[in-house]
C-alpha cells in the first residue's frame, strides 16, 4: 500500500497540520506570554526523573574496572570502557619510531585544528606538529554546529551572567575554573575569528546579530546563518592548510604511549586503508578526539557525525585518566523524526531561538520553546508517549510539531532562507516546504556532557587528582565545562577555548621540556588482565572506530576468508 | 512559581524500550528497488537515503561518509539513471535511491588549494585572479553550477571573481560544503571552492566592520573588573550553593535591548 502524499506528508498527517495552522494566529499574537509555560525547578526536576532518557532505569550500569570503579555509565559506554584492547601491544615495536615530533594532536575536529594553530603562534614550528585523524581534517561534530556560538559581549550581558547561565544549565555540577575560563576566554574568541575572517552576522556598525538559546538569560548566540559550525571549522582549516600543518587522515590513534614515568609520550596510529601502525612520540600530547554520538545510547539515533565512538575516551581511561559526569546523556530536542531519511538529523535550536514553538497533534504549546535542553527533550517524550499527544510516522516514530512557519510571520518573509538555509535545503530536499508546513520532531542523541577531567590549562588529570604534565584535552571529549547538561552555543566556545588552552600549554612543555622517557605499552596490559578478571567475552574490544551500519541479510552471509587479509 | 507538577504513572524503563523499537530499522521490507554501485546490482529497500542503502547491502564506509547530514561534502556522488545519458551529481546521505541508478562515490578531490598569508593580503579586485589565475578561463559553460548538491549559483560567484566583486563571491558562495564536484566537472579546471574560501575569508576579515561593542567588552576583560565577581561566584558556590542557586533562578531575563547592567552588582539584579 502506498501513501497518498500531499507536500511532503502523507495525507493523515495533513490532518494535524490543518489543526496547527487553526492555532496559529492566536499563538503568535501571545507570543511574549509563554514564558508562562517556564517551569519551576521542581517541576524540572519531576519531568527528568520521569522522562529524561538518563533517569529511567535500565540504561546504566556501574563501571567495574579503572579509575572510576563503581560510577554509573550508560550501558553502551561500559561496553567499549570494559573491552579489551583492540590492539596487541606485543605486536608493536615501540623502539621504531615512524614519527617524533613536538605535538602530538589526535583528531582533526575543531579543537585539534584550534591547538595546532595556537601552538604554532606559540612558535612550535608547523612541521613539528602532527595532527592524527580518524576520517578527514574537518570531519567532526564541529562541522555540524549550526546554531551558533555563545559570548557576552553586549553592553547588557557579561561574563558573569553567562557564567551564570552555565552553572545553572549544567545543574550546578560544572567545575569553576573551567566555566570561568569558558566564558572569560569567550568574546577573545570572537575577536580571533574576526581577524581569521569568519563570516558573522552582523549589522551594518559591524556588532553580531545576537539571538536566544536554551537556558540563556540573554541573547549571546552569535551565528553564521545556521551553518556557524561549518564557516567556523572550515576557516580555521584553511588557515591550518596556509601554515602548512602536517595532518594524517584515515589514521586515528588506538592506544596511548605511556612513559617509565608515568607520563604520555604519543600514540600508537593506524591507517585505516594500509593496516600499518605508525608510532608517534610526542613531548605533549592534545587529545582531540570528540563524542559519543555513534554509540546510539539507548538506542537514540543522532545528530552526530560518523566517526563520533569516544575513542578517546577509552584511550585516556586506560592509561590511568579520570573521567566525569559520563551519567549524562545530551539529547537534543529536535531532531527531525520525519521523514524517514533523516530521522535524527539535528533542527537547530535556533529555530526556536528564532520564534518556532513545539506544539502537540492538536496544535496546542504545552512547554515553553527555550528550558534548557534536557527539560524541553523530557517535555517532548512526556507529550508523546505519556500524553500521547503526538503524531505518528508511517515507520513508527512518534513527533510533535516544530511549527516554523511562525518564523516567517514573526520575523518577517524570508527570514528562514536568510537564516535557517541549511534547514530549509534539508527538507525541500525531501518535499517539504518548511516556510509554509510545520516540521516534525523528537529527541535526538546529541553530546557528551562529560568526559576526561582537565583543569583550566587543559591538562587531563589523573586518578589520583594531580595533572598530567604533557597530556592535555580539548572539545566534547573533556568534562567538567558543562556539569550534567550543556547549553546551546557553548560546545562550539568549548573546542575554541579548551583547545586554544591545550595549544598553549603544549607549546610551553615543548619549550620547558625535553623527549619523554620511555615509552611503553604497560599499561595496556594491566589493563587486559583486568578485563580479563571480570570475564569480558572476547570479542568485545575497543576502540571501535567507527559503527557497523550493514544490513543484517549481507551480514548474515559474510564470510572472513584467511586470504587478503 | 507554585504550579502544580502534573503526576502521571508511567513506566519510563517501557517508553524507553518503545522509543528504540521506533528508532530500528523496520524488520519487514514492502518495496524494493534495484541500484548499482559501480556496475554491481543490489536490491535495497525503497526509501533509503543513498548512503544507507549501500550499507544495507554490506558496504562499510571509511571514506566517503562524514557528517552524515549534508555538511561536510564527504559523500559526494555521481549518477546516471538507467535509460538516460546525463551525469548527474548528488550527495549520498541526503538522496534517496531511485530505481536503476548507477552510483559511483567521490572519496578525494585532488584540486589545488592556494597558501596565502592572511594578515598581508588586501581586498585588491585583482587578488582572486592573482591566487587563482585558472577563474580567467571560466567558458561560462554552467555546468558547475549544475553540479552543486548545495544548488548554489557556482557559475554566477566565479563570474564575480573575474570582476574583483568579493562581497558578491562570499555571499554567493556561503553555503558551499566543499565537496568539489564543481571543480571535477569543470572544463577550466578552476578550483572554485577553494577560491571561494579565500574570498569569503577576505570579505570577513577586511570587509566586514569589527564589532565596537566585542572591542569594548575586550577591553573590559583585560582590565581585570570581572575577576572580582568570579571570585564572589566561587565562594558562594562552595560556601553557599543554595543561595547561589537562588540567583541563578531569579536571574532577570533580556527584556529589553537597551538595557544596561553592571555585572559587579549581581545581588541587586532583581
Amino acid at each position: 500500500m502506498t501513501l497518498k502524499m500531499i507536500r511532503g506528508y502523507p495525507e493523515y498527517m495533513r490532518e494535524s497540520i490543518e489543526m496547527v495552522e487553526k492555532t496559529r494566529d492566536e499563538r503568535i499574537k501571545n507570543k511574549e506570554k509563554e514564558i508562562e509555560l517556564k517551569m519551576s525547578l521542581e517541576e524540572r526536576e519531576e519531568l527528568l526523573n520521569k522522562f529524561h532518557p538518563d533517569y529511567a532505569p535500565g540504561g546504566k550500569r556501574e563501571l567495574q574496572v579503572g579509575v572510576n570503579r563503581g560510577e554509573i555509565v550508560p550501558n553502551e559506554v561500559a561496553d567499549i570502557l570494559e573491552a579489551w584492547p583492540a590492539l596487541n601491544p606485543d605486536e608493536v615495536d615501540l623502539n621504531d619510531i615512524d614519527y617524533d615530533v613536538d605535538i602530538l594532536i589526535i583528531g582533526g575536529g575543531g579543537a585539534g585544528t584550534v591547538a595546532a594553530l595556537w601552538a604554532n603562534y606559540e612558535g612550535v614550528p608547523a612541521e613539528n606538529i602532527l595532527i592524527a585523524t580518524k576520517l578527514r581534517h574537518g570531519d567532526a561534530n564541529s562541522m555540524m554546529a549550526q546554531g551558533g556560538i555563545q559570548a557576552a559581549d553586549r553592553p547588557w550581558d557579561s561574563p558573569i551572567i553567562h557564567y551564570l547561565d552555565v552553572m545553572g544549565g549544567g545543574h550546578f555540577a560544572n567545575k569553576h575554573e573551567l566555566v570561568k575560563a569558558l566564558t572569560e576566554d569567550a568574546p577573545f574568541i570572537i575577536r580571533w575569528h574576526e581577524e581569521l575572517g569568519v563570516m558573522y552576522d552582523k549589522d551594518e556598525k559591524g556588532n553580531f546579530i545576537e539571538r536566544w538559546g536554551g537556558g540563556t538569560s540573554r541573547k549571546r548566540l552569535h551565528s553564521a546563518k545556521d551553518y556557524t559550525g561549518m564557516e567556523i571549522m572550515r576557516v580555521i582549516r584553511d588557515e591550518a592548510r596556509n601554515r602548512g600543518i602536517p595532518v594524517l587522515e584515515f589514521s586515528p590513534a588506538v592506544e596511548l604511549i605511556t612513559t617509565e614515568d608515568g607520563e604520555i609520550g604519543g600514540a600508537i596510529l593506524w591507517n585505516m586503508e594500509t593496516k600499518e601502525y605508525y608510532v608517534v612520540r610526542a613531548k605533549a600530547t592534545i587529545l582531540a578526539t570528540g563524542g559519543w554520538g555513534r554509540l546510539h545510547i539507548r538506542g537514540f539515533p543522532t545528530t552526530n557525525h560518523y566517526g563520533a565512538t569516544a575513542d578517546g575516551l577509552v584511550m585516556a581511561y586506560r592509561a590511568g585518566a579520570r573521567l566525569r559526569d559520563l551519567d549524562s546523556v545530551q539529547y537534543h530536542p529536535t531532531g527531525a523524526a520525519y521523514p524517514e531519511q533523516i530521522v535524527g538529523l539535528l533542527i537547530t535550536e535556533k529555530v526556536r531561538g528564532m520564534g518556532a514553538t513545539p506544539v502537540n497533534k492538536y496544535g496546542q504549546a504545552f512547554v515553553f520553546p527555550l528550558e534548557p535542553r534536557d527539560v524541553e527533550a523530557a517535555a517532548f517524550i512526556r507529550e508523546c508517549y505519556a500524553r500521547n499527544n503526538c503524531v505518528k510516522t508511517p515507520t513508527g516514530m512518534r513527533g510533535i510539531w516544530l511549527d516554523s512557519p511562525m518564523i516567517e510571520e514573526l520575523q518577517g518573509e524570508g527570514a528562514i532562507r536568510k537564516n535557517l538555509d541549511a534547514m530549509y535545503r534539508m527538507y525541500k530536499r525531501f518535499g517539504i516546504d518548511m516556510t509554509k508546513d510545520p516540521i516534525l520532531v523528537f529527541p535526538t542523541l546529541h553530546y557528551q556532557n562529560g568526559g576526561v577531567e582537565i583543569n583550566a590549562n587543559a591538562q587531563v588529570i589523573k586518578g589520583d587528582g594531580s595533572p598530567y604534565p604533557r597530556f592535555f584535552a580539548g572539545g566534547e571529549v573533556e568534562g567538567g565545562v558543562h556539569g550534567k547538561n550543556r547549553l546551546m552555543g557553548n560546545s562550539l566556545l568549548d573546542y575554541n577555548v579548551f583547545g586554544r588552552r591545550a595549544g598553549i600549554s603544549a607549546a610551553k612543555v615543548v619549550r620547558n621540556s625535553g623527549k619523554p622517557g620511555k615509552l611503553t605499552l604497560k599499561h595496556v596490559k594491566l589493563f587486559a588482565e583486568e578485563i580479563r578478571r571480570i570475564g569480558v567475552p572476547e570479542w568485545r574490544r575497543s576502540p571501535i572506530l567507527l559503527p557497523d551500519y550493514r544490513g543484517k541479510r549481507a551480514l548474515a552471509r559474510k564470510i572472513d576468508l584467511p586470504i587478503l587479509e | 512559581m507554585g504550579k502544580k507538577v502534573e503526576l502521571l504513572d508511567v513506566d519510563s524503563e517501557k517508553i524507553m524500550e518503545e522509543i528504540r523499537k521506533a528508532a530500528s530499522p523496520p524488520e519487514e521490507v514492502e518495496h524494493w528497488v534495484t541500484i548499482y554501485v559501480m556496475g554491481k546490482p543490489y536490491k535495497v529497500p525503497a526509501g533509503l537515503t543513498i548512503m544507507k542503502a549501500l550499507e544495507y547491502a554490506g558496504y562499510r564506509y571509511i571514506r566517503g561518509a562524514g557528517c552524515r547530514a549534508g555538511f561536510c561534502g564527504a559523500c559526494a556522488t555521481i549518477y546516471r539513471k538507467k535509460g538516460e545519458y546525463r551525469f548527474r551529481t548528488a550527495l549520498a546521505c541526503q538522496t534517496t535511491v531511485e530505481d536503476g541508478m548507477y552510483l559511483a562515490q567521490i572519496p578525494f578531490v585532488p584540486a589545488n588549494k592556494a597558501t596565502y598569508d592572511l594578515d598581508k593580503v588586501k581586498p585588491s579586485p585583482n587578488i582572486l585572479l592573482e591566487y587563482y589565475p585558472e577563474i580567467a578561463r571560466c567558458v561560462s559553460c554552467n555546468t558547475c553550477t549544475k553540479a552543486c548538491p548545495q544548488e548554489l549559483d557556482v557559475m554566477y560567484y566565479v563570474q564575480a571573481a573575474i570582476r574583483g566583486d568579493i562581497k558578491r563571491v562570499a555571499e554567493l558562495s556561503f553555503d558551499c560544503i566543499q565537496c568539489g564536484l564543481c571543480t571535477l566537472r569543470c572544463p577550466a579546471e578552476i578550483q572554485h571552492y577553494h577560491m571561494a574560501q579565500f574570498a569569503r575569508r577576505l570579505y570577513g576579515k577586511y570587509m566586514l566592520p569589527k564589532s565596537p561593542w566585542l572591542t569594548k567588552r575586550l577591553k573590559e576583560i583585560e582590565s581585570g573588573m570581572y575577576e572580582k565577581g568570579y571570585e564572589i561566584l566561587k565562594k558562594m558556590l562552595e560556601k553557599e550553593p543554595e543561595k547561589f542557586k537562588e540567583l541563578y533562578i531569579n536571574r532577570v531575563r533580556e527584556k529589553e535591548e537597551k538595557r544596561i547592567m553592571n555585572p559587579l552588582e549581581l545581588e541587586g539584579e532583581d
